[in-house]
């Protein structure tokens, strides 16, 4: 081989991008130990760090496909993972979430690492994303459009979005509605999806091939596993699309399923009050939960079975 | 005092250049740049350097990320200060058939009155000083529309209401804004004792309001003695760029310099003052005429005092490399609360006080991790 070939082949590994699972576990290691790898994550770089044993290992299980960037970069997320220096830690590990250095939250159970870093990750956002509005829903794509499932916790949301993704959907979020000021596109966040309690079996269920990732019990919402989000979702990541269908989702156990369309100021109002941000945002907020709830056909659903529900929803789409 | 221009760290030169040449931030590298919006965030200046970076145009040379940072910081800014508008409004209603003079401190009085220091500004609270004579009827109007008490314990209450110059914080339950009414602008415990029926008779009115902003000079020392005399230093480094502004924008008004250093010395000010002109000069360029330096050559500390303040607030007001905190830095704050409550409150008194705090802290983190693993 010589000297131009060795180089060509040296180019061809920086121009192509890496993505996490190419790194070799010690290199992953090494790096979360010391400065760090910058993970894209939708449209944010997140700068990850950590000692915990074990954590490496879901990183690299669950953020498989996302590409690692070179640095310099700016980092929008400095995260830091480590376990607290202090006397407990020999009676009960414990793991400690840090952003830029602070940690907002008291410590976790240590084997608690990865949920921790996920919530951590979206209490970050939700505080600082404001270049967004900030919609606290569930986003989906199918050809080029976009669905929102907009609902608190405890309405299934979670679920619906982990059903839909394994029927063919794309998966934006399911849990940040990301609006681009400048045009009303939705952005794409992708991120493992936790499913809690009972919806760990009816999506295990529903979908059989679908990744879920380790049960970790009693946590802060109960027993969370995690999907791992699909390798189209992710390769797509940097792929906004408009909205189109508004739909506020509700389970109720064993409810015949009721797909309606739903006035525009009720959907307005519903929207504006489960946002992170319409209030801070004013005049932006308002102009952009307008614009998406006219852009958008708005319905309430109700269910109580999930494949029905998400036949219905793909008929939509169709209509 | 030495003119020369202070050197210090890397983290120092990013934040202190592009505080006080937002221009050159385009020359930055994505190096600097992902230092500077963690500074500038740890220290509350995001906003600031957002609304500087945006008055010069900049917003298109600079990385499209940082350019996403300022948009989001700006954006919290802008409701911060909204808000506090709002609250102002209601304040104002709930006292709307008594005839008190309210006059605006800090934060609010440089945003309603548009000064210099309200760009990109973050508010934390509204801060009001009102007649010590109406304060009981202020109270129990804001109480009757609604506000509360932020939850304290009985020594904090105790505290505030027999050490402190101000009411406990209050906070109107439909809305997120904490007020804090004082009738002084020093503690009462404090060795100083300010004129403050002065400062009414000096204040200046808004147009058709009962609100008032304190006199240019008072509102500088104000904004000092909180800094350099009885203050936390929590929020140095962004107090120091209001006095920065301050100075710069009333540094132009006749007779400005001179009422300060008289006004200053005339109230046992002349030290804190000194500090403050020493520092804006050192660390954000600020122009201070040759006489006002020499006049305040009396009230300059001994060298070894001057030393040491050089020293601990250096270390306090820039941040550390968020990635490699010091221990020092922990020091040199706790050593610049102690002094501030050593000259806010009589010996005894302080240790008292600071026993009593250490105590709840330690009472506080029981009862948290016992709830916590409790709960856990």
């Amino acid at each position: 081989m010589d000297i131009s070939a060795i180089a060509e082949c040296r180019a061809d590994r920086e121009s192509r991008q890496v993505i996490v699972a190419e790194l070799p576990a010690v290199e992953l290691n090494q790096r979360l130990a010391g400065i760090g790898i910058l993970v894209q994550i939708g449209p944010f770089i997140v700068r990850i760090r950590s000692r915990i044993e074990g954590f490496a290992g879901l990183l690299q299980r669950f953020y498989a496909n996302f590409p690692v960037i070179p640095a310099p970069a700016i980092a929008d997320f400095h995260v830091q993972l480590e376990r607290p220096q202090n006397i407990r830690h020999w009676l009960r590990p414990q793991a400690l979430f840090l952003l830029d250095g602070q940690s907002p939250f008291l410590p976790y159970p240590l084997s608690h690492a990865f949920p921790l870093f996920e919530w951590g990750l979206n209490w970050g956002i939700a505080m600082q994303a404001h270049q967004y509005l900030m919609l606290h829903s569930a986003v989906v794509e199918r050809s080029g459009r976009v669905m929102l499932l907009p609902a608190w916790p405890g309405c299934g949301k979670s679920t619906l979005c982990a059903a839909l993704v394994n029927r063919g959907w794309r998966l934006f979020s399911d849990e940040f509605g990301l609006v681009r000021s400048m045009d009303g596109h939705l952005i794409p966040l992708p991120r493992p999806l936790p499913l809690k309690n009972r919806s760990i079996e009816v999506i295990r269920h529903f979908a059989p091939e679908a990744e879920l990732g380790p049960t970790f019990h009693k946590t802060r919402k109960g027993t969370v596993a995690h999907l791992v989000p699909p390798v189209f979702s992710v390769t797509q990541s940097n792929v906004s699309a408009p909205p189109a269908w508004l739909v506020f989702p509700r389970y109720r156990a064993n409810a015949p399923l009721h797909l309606a369309p739903t006035p525009k100021q009720q959907a307005f109002l519903k929207l504006a009050n489960n946002s992170f941000n319409y209030r801070l945002l004013g005049l932006r907020g308002f102009k952009g939960v307008t614009r998406l709830v006219r852009d958008c056909k708005c319905y309430i659903l109700t269910y109580g079975n999930l494949g029905e529900a998400t036949d219905a929803l793909n008929r939509l789409t169709e209509s | 005092m030495t003119a020369t221009k202070y050197k210090g760290s890397h983290n120092e030169e990013i934040l202190l250049t592009a505080l006080c040449n937002p221009a050159e931030t385009v020359t930055f590298t994505m190096e600097d740049w992902d230092l500077l919006l963690r500074l500038a965030r740890r220290t509350r200046l995001l906003g600031r350097l957002a609304a500087c970076v945006d008055e010069l145009g900049l917003m298109e040379k600079i990385p499209e990320k940082a350019a996403d940072h300022f948009t989001a910081a700006s954006a919290f800014v802008d409701q911060r200060q909204q808000t506090a508008r709002w609250e102002i409004n209601w304040i104002l209603k709930a006292h709307e058939d008594m005839n008190v003079p309210i006059i605006l401190l800090k934060g609010c009085a440089y945003i309603l009155a548009g000064l210099p220091p309200a760009r990109g500004r973050l508010l934390s609270d509204v801060d009001l000083l009102v007649p010590r004579d109406a304060l009981d009827r202020v109270e129990q109007a804001l109480k009757a529309d609604g506000w509360e008490f932020v939850k304290l314990e009985n020594y904090d209450q105790h505290y505030y209401r027999t050490w402190m110059h101000e009411l406990p914080p209050l906070r109107h339950p439909d809305r997120g804004m904490e007020v804090d009414i004082h009738h002084t602008i020093s503690p009462l415990t404090s060795r100083l004792s300010p004129d403050t029926e002065e400062l009414f008779r000096n204040s200046i009115a808004f147009d058709n309001s009962r609100l008032r902003i304190l006199h240019p000079v008072d509102m500088t020392l104000h904004a000092t003695v909180h800094l350099f005399h009885d203050g936390e230093f929590i929020n140095g480094l962004r107090d120091l760029v209001d006095l920065a502004d301050l100075l710069a924008h009333f540094g132009d008004l006749p007779g400005f310099w001179q009422q300060l250093v008289e006004r200053a010395q005339a109230q046992r000010l002349g030290r804190p003052l000194f500090y403050m002109l020493r520092y804006t000069q050192r660390f954000l360029d600020a122009t201070i005429p040759e006489g006002v330096l020499k006049s305040l050559c009396s009230d300059e500390p001994s060298w070894p005092v001057l030393r040491l303040m050089d020293v601990l607030v250096s270390w306090t007001l820039i941040p550390n490399h968020p990635d490699y905190p010091r221990r020092v830095t922990a020091l040199a704050k706790w050593l610049l609360y102690v002094r501030s409550h050593w000259l806010r409150m009589p010996p005894g008194l302080l240790l008292r006080h600071l026993l009593r705090k250490q105590y709840m802290r330690w009472k506080n983190h029981r009862s948290t991790t016992m709830a916590q693993a409790g709960g856990g």
